[in-house]
C-alpha cells in the first residue's frame, strides 16, 4: 500500500465513511447512529410519510423525548398541550417506523446527548448525528458528531447519509494542569472567549493537549458539547484508555472479543505525528481563572476575577451598540466586578453539565451549607440513570438540605420550552451552554458558568469565586 | 423545493452581528409539527413588546418593509441552534435571501434545503447594501443566481461564490433525498463492506 499522508482523527473518521464523492467535493457521508428526538423530528417522519418511504436503518437510529417535557412527577401527564402533541407524535412515528425509543417513564430517558454515551450507543470512530447542535457533544468518544436541521434528518432517516463537504481541521490545545477550583467548563469557556463564537466556523476542531488528556469522559464531553459555542462544526478527542475504559461494559457497546476487535479499530484513530491542521490555537490551563459569561453571547466571558467591560472601549461603533445594548438587556453596568452580581436563580443540569461528576462537584460545595435565600435553586440530572446513580450517593439529601429542588431528567431550565423557565429580569447562574436573550425565558438573564460555580453562587445569593470553598 | 433563479425585491437592513437562532424564533415556538405558520413569530422579541404590540423601530414592523424579500445583516448570521424553525419562519415571513459576511454552519446547510439563498459578502459590501436598503420600497436590489450576482439599486453589479452542487440543487428546486437515493447501489455496497470490517458494530434494540 502507497505511504499515506499523516491525517487528522477528523480526517480519519471523515475519510472512512465517505460513500461516493462527487465530482465537485461534495461527499454522500454515511451515518452509525442518528439520534432523535421529539423536537426537531416531526416534519422529517411527515415527509417520509409522504413520500412512501421507510427508516433505512431502525437499528442505527434511538428516540428519546428531553425538549419540552417536566422535570417534575412522571406519573402526572404533560400539561402543555403543544408539547404533548410532539411527544405523541414521536411516540407514533417511533411504532410506525420500527424505531427503537427511550420513553419518558423509563429510567434509561433523559437529555439525548448524555445519554448515546451512557448507553453505549456513541463511539469511537462513528459519525453521529442528531436534530440538535449539541450533538457535538459525542465528539468526546473519538466521534465525528454534529448537528443537523430537521430537513437532514429526514435525509438520514431515508437514507442513511448525508451530504457534506469536508470541514477544516483546528487543533486546540490545552497544555499544563488544569488550575485549582477550573473544570472543562472553565476550559471551554475560556476557548469561546479567546477565539469567539465564529472562531470555529467552517472547522472540526479537535481539542488536544495535556489538560484535555487528564479530563474524565464526563469533562471531556462538557468540552465538545460547547465547540458548537465556538462555531465549529464538531469537537472531537481521540479516543485512549480512558475512553475505552469508560465504553466496557455499556449496554449497547460492543461485548466480549468484539469489544476488544473495536477496541484494536479505535487506537488506529488518533491523529498521526505530522498531521498537518488549518489553524491552531494553544491555552494553557495552569493560568485559568474560573469563568463566568457577563453578557447574551457566550463569548462574552470573563474570569470571575474581573469586571463588567466598557462598551465605549470597543474598537468599531456596531460593536459598541451591540455591547451596550448587552449590558441594557442584563442590567449590568461597565466597570462591575463580576463577583458582586447577585443572582435569582441557580440552574444546575443540561447536556453540557448533568452528568454524575458535575452533580458530584456541585454537591462538594453544598455538602453542610444552605443555599442563599433570595435564591430558587433546581438542580435536573441529565437521565434517570444518572438519578438513580445520585440517590444511591446520597446526592440528592445534599442537594435538597441545601434548599435546591431535585428533579427529574430533561433538558429543562437550559432552553424556555418546558415549563422550567426564568421570569422576565430574573438572573440565573446556569450550568447550561447558551446566555442568548430569553434562552432560559422571555427576558430572563443567564450567566454561564461551571457547576462548581453554580452551587457557590447559590450559597452566596451572588457570583462568586469558588476557589473560597474548594 | 420552489426553486431559486433570480430574485428582485425589497431589501431589510438588519446590521447586527451574531443574530442567533433564539432571536430569529425563540425555543417556545418551536412546539409545532408543522413546517408553516413561523412567521408571524420570526424575530419575536425584537419585533413585540411585552404585551405583544408591534415595536414600531423594528425593521420589519416599518411599512417600507413588511414585505421585504432579502435581509441584510453582519457577522455570524445565524449562530446557535440547529433548527431549521429558522429559515421556516424567515421563508413564511417571505424571506428568500439572505445575504451577511459569513453564516453559521448548520443554519447555512439548513437554508438551502429551504429554497432559500444565504450569499456570503465582505462586511463593506454588506455595508453597502444596507445603505442601499435604507431607501426603502424605492430601492429594490436583485439576486441573480444562475450569473452569482447581486445587483444593487444604481446597477453596480457585486459578484458572490457559491458551491456547485448547492447552486444546482437550488436552480432547479431538486431534492437532496431524491438526488442521493441515485447512489443507493453505493450505499449498500458500503454497508455490506462494513458489516464484514466492523463486525464488531453493535445493532440498537430496546427490548
Amino acid at each position: 500500500m502507497p505511504k499515506q499522508n499523516p491525517r487528522t482523527l477528523f480526517d480519519k473518521v471523515w475519510d472512512s465513511h465517505v460513500v461516493e464523492k462527487l465530482p465537485d467535493g461534495t461527499c454522500v457521508l454515511y451515518i452509525d447512529r442518528h439520534l432523535v428526538h421529539e423536537v426537531t423530528s416531526p416534519q422529517a417522519f411527515e415527509g417520509l410519510r409522504m413520500a412512501g418511504r421507510k427508516v433505512r436503518r431502525p437499528d442505527a437510529t434511538i428516540a428519546v423525548v428531553d425538549h419540552n417535557i417536566h422535570t417534575t412527577d412522571r406519573s402526572l401527564p404533560i400539561v402543555e398541550e403543544d408539547s404533548r402533541i410532539q411527544v405523541e407524535t414521536l411516540e407514533r412515528n417511533v411504532v410506525d417506523f420500527g424505531v427503537p425509543y427511550f420513553p419518558l417513564r423509563d429510567a434509561r430517558q433523559g437529555i439525548v446527548h448524555v445519554i448515546g454515551p451512557e448507553q453505549g450507543i456513541s463511539l469511537p470512530g462513528f459519525t453521529i448525528v442528531c436534530g440538535d447542535s449539541h450533538t457535538s457533544t459525542h465528539g468526546a468518544m473519538g466521534a465525528l458528531a454534529f448537528g443537523i436541521g430537521t430537513s437532514e434528518v429526514e435525509h438520514v432517516l431515508a437514507t442513511q447519509t448525508l451530504l457534506q463537504k469536508p470541514a477544516k481541521n483546528m487543533l486546540v490545545r490545552v497544555d499544563g494542569k488544569l488550575a485549582h477550583g477550573c473544570t472543562a467548563k472553565d476550559i471551554v469557556l475560556a476557548i469561546i472567549g479567546r477565539i469567539g463564537t465564529a472562531g470555529g466556523t467552517g472547522h472540526v476542531i479537535e481539542f488536544g493537549g495535556e489538560a484535555i488528556r487528564a479530563l474524565d469522559m464526563s469533562g471531556r464531553m462538557t468540552v465538545c458539547n460547547m465547540s458548537i459555542e465556538a462555531g465549529a462544526r464538531a469537537g472531537m478527542i481521540a479516543p485512549d484508555d480512558v475512553t475505552f475504559a469508560y465504553i466496557k461494559g455499556r449496554p449497547f457497546a460492543p461485548q466480549g472479543e468484539a469489544f476488544d476487535h473495536a477496541v484494536a479499530y479505535w487506537r488506529t484513530l488518533p491523529s498521526d505525528d505530522g498531521a498537518v491542521y488549518d489553524t491552531t490555537v494553544v491555552l494553557n490551563a495552569a493560568e485559568l481563572v474560573p469563568q463566568v459569561t457577563w453578557g447574551t453571547s457566550p463569548e462574552t466571558v470573563a474570569p470571575i476575577t474581573g469586571v463588567v467591560p466598557d462598551p465605549e472601549a470597543a474598537d468599531d461603533e456596531a460593536k459598541r451598540v451591540q455591547l451596550r445594548r448587552m449590558l441594557s438587556y442584563m442590567g449590568l453596568t461597565a466597570g462591575q466586578k463580576l463577583s458582586d452580581i447577585p443572582i435569582d436563580v441557580v440552574f444546575i443540569g443540561s447536556c453540557t453539565n448533568s452528568r454524575i461528576e458535575d452533580l458530584r462537584a456541585a454537591a462538594d460545595v453544598l455538602r453542610g451549607r444552605k443555599i442563599a435565600e433570595r435564591v430558587r435553586g433546581m438542580v435536573v440530572p441529565g437521565s434517570g440513570l444518572i438519578k438513580q446513580q445520585a440517590e444511591a450517593e446520597g446526592l440528592d439529601r445534599v442537594f435538597i438540605e441545601a434548599g435546591l429542588e431535585w428533579r427529574e431528567a430533561g433538558c429543562s431550565m437550559c432552553l424556555g420550552m418546558n415549563p422550567d423557565k426564568i421570569k422576565s429580569g430574573e438572573r440565573c447562574a446556569s450550568t447550561s451552554n447558551r446566555n442568548f436573550e430569553g434562552r432560559q425565558g422571555q427576558g430572563g438573564r443567564t450567566h454561564l458558568l461551571s457547576p462548581a460555580m453554580a452551587a457557590a453562587a447559590a450559597v452566596k445569593g451572588h457570583l462568586t469565586d469558588v476557589r473560597e470553598f474548594v | 423545493m420552489t426553486p431559486f433563479t433570480i430574485l428582485t425585491g425589497v431589501a431589510a437592513p438588519l446590521p447586527l452581528a451574531n443574530v442567533d437562532t433564539d432571536k430569529i424564533i425563540p425555543a417556545r415556538f418551536l412546539k409545532t409539527i408543522k413546517r408553516t405558520g413561523l412567521g408571524v413569530h420570526l424575530f419575536d422579541t425584537l419585533r413585540y413588546d411585552e404585551t405583544g404590540a408591534e415595536r414600531p423601530e423594528f425593521v420589519l414592523n416599518q411599512p417600507a418593509y413588511r414585505h421585504a424579500e432579502i435581509l441584510v445583516a453582519h457577522e455570524n448570521f445565524g449562530c446557535g441552534s440547529s433548527r431549521e424553525h429558522a429559515p421556516w419562519a424567515l421563508l413564511d415571513f417571505g424571506i428568500r435571501c439572505v445575504i451577511a459576511p459569513d453564516f453559521a454552519d448548520i443554519f447555512h446547510n439548513n437554508c438551502f434545503k429551504n429554497g432559500i439563498l444565504p450569499v456570503r459578502l465582505p462586511r463593506e459590501v454588506c455595508d453597502q447594501l444596507i445603505e442601499d436598503s435604507k431607501l426603502g420600497g424605492n430601492a429594490r436590489i436583485t439576486v441573480d443566481l444562475e450569473r452569482q450576482v447581486v445587483v444593487r439599486p444604481d446597477g453596480t453589479e457585486v459578484h458572490f461564490e457559491i458551491d456547485a452542487f448547492r447552486k444546482n440543487s437550488l436552480l432547479h428546486g431538486l431534492d437532496d433525498i431524491g438526488q442521493t437515493l441515485q447512489h443507493a447501489p453505493a450505499i449498500d455496497g458500503f454497508e455490506s463492506r462494513e458489516k464484514t470490517e466492523k463486525s464488531w458494530m453493535p445493532a440498537i434494540s430496546v427490548g
